[in-house]
């Protein structure tokens, strides 16, 4: 059953690559709804199939080269399909609304579509491959076609180069992939995943270099500090509906990947469990530290996207250490909390991207500076931001606030435990986790105060472009925010059949009940719901009492002052001035300020332009060195057709004649030797 | 609920104590202790005016804030009486849901679009980041310290064995008054008696408040000020039985009231750029807390 299904699900795929170049426009955009609708359909039966009758694996007869090629859909599998089939299908109906703007150039539109199916179905098949060459054939495919989501409007330099670091990048990620694969390869002779399994068993030692190996390639798709440099310049550049889904879905493929690795390797997981959480609390601190200064709200979103997966790996630290430790509360609580926060992030963040891109359709700027007062001008927009913005600082009632809750659960109770180094780590991530909470408050409160309230700082004109289908998806996506916010009960079995596929040595044989641990976690569901209810309380309470009382309307108070108010409104920069102060030392902001000298003060400005002093020190300073490097070897490029006959003569000769000369000096070699 | 009823009991003449406190510091005979909580009912009957630019959103965010503040408080054990609402980690939820209604407040005051009212919130949000740290230690200590994860077990097993864990208790206490302070923009870091904007962080987000939703807002004070103290008694009346401790509750709480008063009269706001140093302070004297409980424990190395 689950065979066919998928084979149906990659045939519909195949077929409707094969017909869209021979497409309409009208018929285009119905044809892809249809059919990813169906897949997702598909999709969603899977996932049940799994979940009730468990882990189902196949095969099919490979080539001599990738040995056979084997399946394997499990709990984890199950639990990726379903974040990516959801937020595929709230991206596809918001897309084709997104993209109706765009009707003057059809082929366009069309390489779009089937770059769009193409990365559906890549990710839907790397969460099952069990074979190496496969695995990076599907990964392959589903770089490329991300890039040519990315590059949708080529036409701009900006759009082409983020493009193109992202191209570079997600090659430096299959590299070290490939690696890792081509290692067991020469180890054990397969492709097959099974085969890491029984290398890295035999040689535990050797398993976490492996780990490392798989954990920087996944890491660099994940966005990881210092590996995070593509995400906030492909984000923006690539169209709204595409930024949801890469930030919600692609960059979790990475997640998937280390979970994936963890599952299969033997290691001493109390180690990676300290690297990764290092790692994680450092890339969510710096993530959000950037993401406040942002002035663009798709890149401000990008580096929020780096901080997530920053709390996403902490949970996987935690349960990395759970598993090191054989502590079964910290595995569950850790592993758990990662898996719901991915789930919560793909929501959450494809919500914002989805709300980001209908102010861009209304106003045609990112610039929060320029924006101001849009919760007039689009209304269900301002208020699905305002619901996402919640739930991404993990604010009760909302999705996010449950995941935030296990991690913290899980760092709490490790704190008791009687390893001195353990529980300094345990502090220090609580502390990263609850500055990250903070900030994030920040990020939002400026993100959404600033682009939804006060009146508009400049003299944008808007149009109008909440119709029901640009809206509906996002309704959609918000109402599963607050049903995963107030019964997470639902999920809690989910969650523990997906981390029970971590457990090394049978973890869970020992103690029984183990299951409980997440379902009573989530009675905290139950107060968010209390606390929904106490809210409408006290509204009503406010309601019913100043119901006689008179209510009037008046202009803001301005001390007096009536005359250009929305030019004295507090801007983004003003809100973060203090702050920006307070972490001037770790960032990197170039200014640009002109003061007034003269007794009379004539004009005045200042600009700032945030950069990643990360990005600065790891990439354009060695491509700085290394440009110069190449600079010297400038004189072999003159432009002479017979030079450079002589240059591939010179190769030609050189390929020839160095063997012979190694052969001849291990001939010398050897002589020396019988002396 | 026991605990509940009786922090609504004290919110009611907590702030007319720091108030006629400070007045009696000041060589005057002040209001009687009633006045602030008849000023806050005439207001809750007053009609009220909104701004021409403010959005749904600034109508409904001081009822969320004074929910959130109220949902907090519920999470309160008495004693030996858990709170109505009580759960592993539920310390984690209390500062979330208190962190809801910031978030709200914050908001509400970038909606008016004014040109002082951002200032307050810049500030409000960046202070209640740089304090959150410092509450979160403490947690994590007393987590340590007892074993538990929840208010109820945290405190209902706290007990004072060596001289160190009298230390431990003397700066958590210490610490917690600082963060009700700051957390309320009180004196050291705000001074909520200078009616100039650009020093002001709490009053001045809420300069276009008025009537019923004013009044909320400034219940909220009180009763954040209550919840605070309520955390301080809860370390001194953890295993009394009931008709010592309703007593020693409210005497803690005056005192608590009195030591504001005193503080708000005798000390000099900071200047604004020098808060966030005060704040990390507060975060060291609670990592403090946590190498003392370590100490106590035998678990350094």
């Amino acid at each position: 059953m689950e065979v066919k299904l998928f084979e149906l699900f990659n045939c519909l795929t195949l077929v409707l690559i094969v017909i869209i170049p021979f497409l309409g426009l009208r018929q285009l955009a119905g044809f892809c709804v249809s059919v990813i609708s169906v897949q997702v359909l598909i999709a969603f039966i899977l996932v049940f199939l799994i979940f009730q009758q468990g882990t189902t694996t196949f095969h099919y007869p490979g080539s001599v080269i990738t040995g056979i090629l084997s399946f394997k859909a499990d709990y984890l599998s199950a639990w990726f399909i379903a974040l990516i089939s959801f937020t595929v299908l709230t991206g596809t109906f918001y897309g084709v609304k997104y993209l109706e703007k765009y009707q003057a150039a059809l082929s366009k539109l069309k390489m779009h579509a089937v770059s769009f199916l193409l990365v559906y179905t890549a990710l839907i098949d790397l969460v099952v491959i069990q074979n190496g060459i496969l695995f990076l054939v599907a990964w392959e495919i589903m770089a490329l076609a991300a890039f040519v989501l990315i590059i949708f409007e080529w036409e701009k330099k900006e759009t082409l180069k983020a493009g193109i670091n992202f191209l570079i990048q997600s090659h430096i990620c299959i590299l070290l992939l490939t690696l890792g694969f081509i290692w067991v390869k020469v180890k054990t002779g397969s492709f097959d995943f099974s085969a890491i399994v029984s290398y890295t068993s035999s040689h535990p030692a050797l398993g976490i270099g492996l780990f490392m190996v798989f954990l920087t390639g996944f890491a660099i798709k994940a966005g990881f500090v210092p590996f995070h440099t593509w995400l906030p310049l492909a984000h923006p550049a690539a169209p709204a509906h595409i930024s949801g889904l890469m930030s919600g879905v692609i960059i979790k493929i990475g997640i998937f990947g280390i979970l994936r690795m963890i599952s299969l390797i033997h290691a001493n997981y109390t180690l990676i469990g300290y690297f990764i959480l290092g790692v994680s609390v450092i890339t969510g601190i710096y993530g959000v530290m950037l993401a406040i200064v942002q002035h663009n709200l798709k890149r401000l979103l990008a580096y929020h996207s780096i901080e997530n997966i920053g709390i996403i790996g902490m949970g996987i630290g935690l349960g990395c250490l759970g598993i090191g430790m054989e502590n079964t509360t910290l595995f569950l609580l850790g592993f758990g909390g990662a898996l719901l926060h991915t789930l919560n992030h793909s929501l959450f963040k494809s919500l914002l991207f989805f709300a980001a891109g209908n102010v861009y359709q209304a106003t045609h700027t990112m610039n929060i500076e320029a924006l101001g007062g849009m919760i007039k001008k689009v209304p269900h927009t301002g208020y699905l931001f305002l619901i996402a913005s919640l739930a991404i600082c993990g604010l009760p009632p909302f999705n996010g606030f449950i995941s935030e809750f296990l991690i913290y659960k899980g760092f709490f109770n490790g704190i008791e435990t009687n390893h001195f180094l353990f529980t300094l780590a345990m502090l220090f991530s609580i502390l990263g986790l609850v500055l990250i909470g903070g900030l994030a408050l920040i990020c939002f409160t400026k993100a959404f105060g600033v682009v939804f309230l006060g009146t508009m700082r400049s003299n944008l004109i808007t149009e109008k472009v909440e119709t029901p289908l640009t809206i509906v998806p996002l309704y959609a996506i918000a109402f599963a925010i607050l049903l995963i916010g107030v019964m997470p009960f639902l999920f809690s079995n989910a969650l523990f059949q997906v981390t029970s596929l971590f457990s090394k040595n049978n973890l869970f044989g020992a103690v029984s009940g183990i299951s409980t641990t997440l379902h009573g976690s989530t009675v905290i569901g139950f107060i968010s719901l209390g606390f929904i209810f106490f809210i409408l309380a006290v509204l009503y309470l406010r309601k019913r009492i100043s119901k006689n009382n008179t209510l009037s309307e008046c202009e803001t108070w301005g001390c007096g002052y009536i005359g250009d108010i929305p030019k004295a409104q507090y801007t983004a920069s003003s809100f973060i001035r203090t702050y920006r102060k307070l972490a001037e030392p770790v960032l990197f902001i170039k200014k640009d300020k002109k003061i007034s000298e003269t007794l009379y003060p004539g004009e005045t400005s200042q600009f700032t332009h945030p950069y990643d002093k990360a990005e600065w020190w790891l990439i354009d300073k060695p491509l700085h060195w290394y440009k110069r490097l190449l600079n010297r070897f400038v004189f072999l490029q003159n432009g002479n057709i017979q030079n450079y006959i002589l240059y591939g003569f010179i190769f030609i000769t050189l390929v020839f004649a160095l063997p012979l000369f190694i052969s001849k000096i291990m001939d010398f070699i050897n002589f020396l030797n019988q002396l | 609920m026991l605990s509940f009823s009786i922090i609504i009991t004290v919110s009611i003449f907590f702030m007319g104590i720091v108030v006629r406190t400070k007045s009696l510091a000041s060589g005057r005979k002040g209001p009687g202790v009633m006045q602030p909580i008849k000023d806050i009912i005439r207001l809750l009957r007053k009609g009220a005016v909104f701004s021409t630019t403010t959005s749904y959103i600034f109508r409904i965010a001081p009822s969320i804030y004074l929910a959130s503040i109220l949902m907090a408080i519920l999470m309160l054990p008495h004693g030996n009486l858990p709170g109505f609402i009580s759960f592993g980690g539920d310390f984690v939820m209390f500062a979330y849901i208190l962190g809801m209604g910031k978030f709200m407040m914050i908001i509400a005051s970038l909606d008016t679009g004014s040109s002082f009212e951002g200032m307050g919130a810049s500030r409000e949000a960046l202070f209640s980041m740089l304090i959150e740290p410092a509450f979160f230690i403490v947690m994590g200590s007393l987590a340590l310290f007892t074993g538990h994860t929840s208010f109820y077990d945290i405190f209902s097993t706290l007990h004072f064995g060596s001289h160190i864990s009298y230390l431990i208790g003397t700066l958590a206490a210490f610490v917690l008054v600082f963060v009700a302070m700051i957390e309320n923009s009180r004196m050291p870091v705000d001074d909520p008696k200078t009616h100039l904007e650009l020093t002001m962080i709490h009053e001045v987000m809420v300069l276009d408040n008025s009537g019923f939703d004013l009044g909320m807002i400034l219940y909220a004070t009180p009763l954040k000020f209550v919840m605070y103290g309520t955390l301080i008694a809860n370390f001194f009346i953890g295993e009394l039985p009931l008709q010592w401790s309703i007593p020693v509750f409210f005497i803690i709480q005056f005192v608590f009231a009195v030591t504001i008063g005193i503080i708000e009269s005798f000390s000099a706001r900071f200047r604004m750029s020098h808060n966030p140093q005060f704040i990390f302070i507060l975060t060291s004297v609670s990592l403090l807390i946590f190498f003392g409980v370590l100490l106590v424990l035998g678990k350094f190395i």
